[in-house]
């Protein structure tokens, strides 16, 4: 490696369902102006930066060239990513690879999406296979929910299980000032809210959010000059397989066990449990809250509701997920992985404020997307 | 900067596409317009038997070169009866709801194919029914997914 | 910039129209005659990077297409990014990947379909919707207006710009991999229809179908295989401004930039005399002239003179897109790629009947853009 690797700023917009004030170029300078502001640089310092949202949700070809005036971007090193809903932990492991290289030392990374200007599920459609699978799918919603069922009859897990998930991210998301959705819910409020696609209901799954997400990552010298507790990479892991919707095996998560198993492999993790001190999970229904947990090691197949219910996972419990309320509390989908590793690095950094887990000496941050695909980014306090 | 009124620009775009379904997606189209049968292929290296035939067995990067002709029936392994409006890419409309969403496995077949089951009541599903293509009439192929009208429970 | 390697490459033959091969056939293609050509198998090679975009491919999530065709499912799944952009920012990102000491072998591979969809409303969507969108602005017209405005700032002719037409579809000639190639005259090109003044048909890139891959290698990876490594020896990349009406379009400020980041890491000080041969992104006839001023090869508004005194044919001591370059094969996406692999076929000397003699070709100069009117640009210096 030609120098290690840390966070050392992270930006974000307030996410609403709609933001009429601001076009898609002004909602991503908004990002830029927050992260640059937080690691208290100017825009001459970057010296690269990455873009990425899913093109189709508002109809933008070659968005990284048509949104300079608001990276600021100009007379810089530009690249676009996109690999849908894991789009912004893509990002995130570019801006790790920019600068582990050697060949930058601070990078930018966006990450944006403005849902409320397309029919979202018509968009997601559109990343079906044309001849095979679009006919007959119907956007994120059926995938999950036809993985939430099969979970259900093979462990007996309840939909009141599930609905203690989106309970303790509702109430994590009341604890963060940025997030889309503030208000804390109820079991019983979940599971009167109108049914979907069986069994997932309404307050099951995330929100359409409007909103951007910037991180930027320094090499190891400018990090340890600019931030008191930076937030080292250790490690990253990808696992993007199947090319059709109808190959996945439903009743396991192949790829987080697959990019899990990689990540603990490298740093040496062995209870995942014990070990993590917080995860910024993308999951985006409640159902994932249960068995994507299993498949990261937590627990044994079918025992995730006990840790739910025992509130091992809650503020305060052994192992938090999602402080900031998570995906269920605010999804503008190209910036939802950033937004991941952007809330990992504030609680290594010790800067998460109402949201902060104490003494988080290992954060993990994961993305979703795709055709059930993963991502990781393991952050830590010290560099690997 | 004052307050203003916020405007919108509204646009209804449509591309066109003209997608080659390529050798493999060509030989399982004209089979199931000409034959009314489904066809998938076999790794060599591990067994799975794919449906659609595909170029490539993802996990072994072996090309699943034998061809293995698959039954009108299959088990239903999972659903949802999708219950929601949203804007059909496939026709710019409202697709109409609810329908019901299956994930089929084919006799014969490792992996599932996605389509629609003609049940939409969630009492009178379950995962592990029988379930058998349901075709347009001949002279209504046209080579597309389509061609098959919905899967029927036979249970 | 020595530690990295071109090891194994592979294109298809760029044709109008590919209807025996889907997205994942074409890929699929490639990637084993890259393998072949590096002496690899799929388990040699640690990470990906696809090169594909939504509005190309006509579905959000492009690169899921091609997942299992490029390897990313294999044995329990590799890890696996995605570039939207020239296969030359793309090939860049995967290099980064390898000097990040992260990964030792990157497989990077891109596709194209130009003949499924609608080029005209594709390129017309990489314009800003409120602005220039409306004007039906697209790649011809936009690059007719940089044509004339070259045209006019330093008196250059629509001749000069035919011979440029008439030098690549001659090199054509000798490339099996081309998709248009001829003995076309100066009179014939004028007389060609005209599509957006001043461009003709002769002076346009054809649309077309195409894969390419490429495999990179770390250097004791790259020494251990028996063939001849190309080195990336230098490269960077830039963007500009969007607004045309930004910008002064018979300058590329981008690609001056770009062009003095690579010759600065590649040592090299007289580009003209020091680089053997250059491929670049001429997607229309002008630009072959205006980029090879903005890379430093003659001075600014001499592009006219150059093409006239013969130096970039063949024959000449600078050798400009022998390959006929992208007014013979415009893959969108590969067709920087495909400049690349033309730069190591000629530096290994296996450019059968096209190959630069006699004089050995040492280093050469791969070019790709994203953007109207080349906003942004990768330079690429290799050598052997």
């Amino acid at each position: 490696m030609a120098q290690r690797v840390a966070i050392i700023g992270f930006g974000q917009t307030r996410h609403r369902s709609r933001r009429d004030d601001v076009n898609g170029v002004e909602l991503i300078q908004e990002a830029v102006r927050a992260a640059l502001e937080d690691a208290d640089l100017t825009l001459d310092q970057i010296d690269a930066m990455i873009i990425g949202n899913m093109d189709h949700f508002e109809g933008v070809n070659y968005v990284d060239t048509w949104s300079v005036d608001g990276t600021g971007a100009y007379m810089k090193p530009l690249l676009k990513l996109t690999t849908g809903g894991t789009t912004g932990t893509t990002l995130g492991i570019a801006g790790y690879h920019f600068v582990a290289s050697g060949l930058f030392d601070t990078v930018l990374v966006v990450g944006w999406e403005k849902n409320s200007e397309s029919d979202t599920t018509g968009a997601i459609i559109t990343c079906s296979d044309p001849i095979f699978d679009r006919f007959s799918f119907s956007g994120a919603l059926p995938g999950l929910a036809v993985e939430a069922s099969a979970y259900m009859k093979a462990y007996g897990i309840t939909q009141e299980d599930a609905a203690r998930v989106t309970v303790r991210d509702r109430r994590h998301g009341a604890n963060n000032p940025y997030a889309h959705l503030r208000t804390p819910v109820t079991v019983e409020e979940v599971m009167n809210s109108p049914m979907l696609s069986w069994p997932v209901k309404l307050l099951d799954i995330c929100p359409r959010t409007d909103g951007a997400a910037a991180v930027i990552f320094a090499g190891e010298r400018k990090a340890r000059r600019l931030a008191p507790q930076p937030a080292w990479v250790i490690a990253t892991s990808v696992r993007h397989d199947y090319a059709y919707f109808h190959d996945i095996d439903y009743t396991r998560m192949h790829t987080i066990e697959g990019a899990a198993k990689e990540l603990y492999q490298y740093v040496g993790i062995k209870e995942p449990l014990k070990e993590l001190d917080v995860i910024e999970l993308y999951q985006p229904y409640s159902f994932a809250g249960l068995k994507w947990i299993e498949a990261l090691g937590l627990c044994p197949p079918g025992e995730s509701p006990r840790l739910l219910w025992d509130g091992v996972t809650d503020m305060g419990g052994e192992l938090p997920i999602n402080p900031s309320g998570g995906v269920i509390c605010t999804n503008c989908i190209g910036a939802t992985g950033l937004l991941r590793i952007g809330e990992a690095a504030l609680q290594v950094m010790g800067r998460a404020e109402g949201r902060q887990v104490p003494n988080v000496n290992l954060a993990l941050a994961t993305g979703f997307g795709g055709a059930f695909w993963s991502d990781m980014m393991l952050l830590g306090r010290r560099p690997w | 900067m004052k307050k203003t009124e916020l405007l919108f620009l509204k646009e209804d775009v449509d591309i066109p596409y003209n997608w080659a379904a390529g050798r493999y997606g060509s030989l399982f189209l004209t089979r199931l317009r000409d034959e009314g049968k489904f066809i998938g292929n076999r790794c060599p290296s591990c067994g799975k038997v794919y449906l659609p035939p595909r170029v490539v067995c993802g996990p072994c990067f072996t090309p699943p070169e034998e061809i293995v002709e698959l039954g009108d029936t299959g088990t239903l392994v999972s659903y949802s009866v999708v219950n929601y409006p949203f804007i059909d890419p496939e026709t710019g409309s409202r697709r109409p709801i609810p329908y019901t969403l299956g994930y089929i496995r084919l006799d014969g077949c490792d992996t599932y194919l996605s389509h629609f089951v003609d049940e939409t009541d969630p009492a009178k599903l379950t995962p592990g029914l029988r379930v058998k293509a349901v075709f347009r009439p001949r002279e209504e192929r046209t080579g597309r997914l389509q061609d098959v009208l919905h899967f029927k429970i036979v249970d | 910039m020595t530690n990295v390697a071109i090891v194994g490459a592979a294109q298809t033959p760029y044709r109008r129209r590919r209807d025996d091969a889907s997205l994942a056939e074409l890929v699929h293609e490639v990637t084993v005659a890259a393998l072949a050509d590096a002496g690899l198998e799929m388990g040699d090679i640690d990470n990906i990077v696809t090169v594909s975009n939504d509005f190309w491919d006509g579905r959000t999530i492009s690169s899921m297409a091609v997942m299992d065709a490029s390897g990313s499912s294999y044995a329990g799944g590799k890890n696996v990014s995605t570039v939207e952009g020239d296969g030359t920012f793309g090939l860049f990102y995967g290099a980064m990947r390898i000097l990040s000491g992260v990964y030792r072998t990157t497989l990077v591979v891109a596709h194209s379909k130009g003949s499924e969809g609608d080029p005209m409303m594709i390129t017309n969507s990489m314009f800003d919707y409120i602005y220039t969108r409306p004007l039906g602005l697209e790649f011809i017209s936009s690059c007719a207006l940089q044509a004339r405005r070259y045209m006019d700032k330093y008196g250059l002719t629509e001749a000069d710009f035919a011979l440029v037409s008439v030098k690549n579809r001659r090199n054509a000639l000798r490339n099996p991999y081309a998709q248009l190639a001829g003995e076309l005259t100066v009179e014939e090109v004028l007389a060609s229809p005209v599509l957006a003044d001043p461009l003709k048909r002769h002076d346009l890139s054809p649309i077309s179908d195409g894969a390419a891959a490429v495999i990179l290698a770390d250097s004791p990876v790259a020494l251990r295989l028996g063939r001849k490594p190309v080195w990336l020896k230098g490269g960077a990349f830039c963007s500009e401004d969007h607004f045309l009406g930004d910008r002064d379009l018979a300058e590329a400020p981008a690609l001056r930039e770009a062009s003095r980041r690579a010759f600065e890491m590649a040592g090299v000080t007289d580009p003209f005399r020091e680089i053997d041969v250059v491929e670049l992104y001429d997607a229309c006839s002008y630009m072959e002239l205006l980029w090879l001023e903005e890379m430093g090869f003659c001075p600014r508004g001499e592009g006219g003179t150059l093409i006239r005194s013969g130096e970039t044919a063949p024959e000449g001591s600078l050798p400009v897109n022998p390959s006929g370059g992208v007014l013979s094969a415009h893959a969108v996406l590969v067709a920087g790629l495909a400049r690349v692999i033309e730069v190591v076929l000629q530096l290994r000397g296996e450019a059968g009947p096209r190959q630069l003699g006699p004089k050995p070709v040492e280093l050469g100069l791969a070019h790709g853009i994203n953007g109207p009117c080349g906003q942004s640009h990768c330079v690429l210096v290799l050598g052997a």
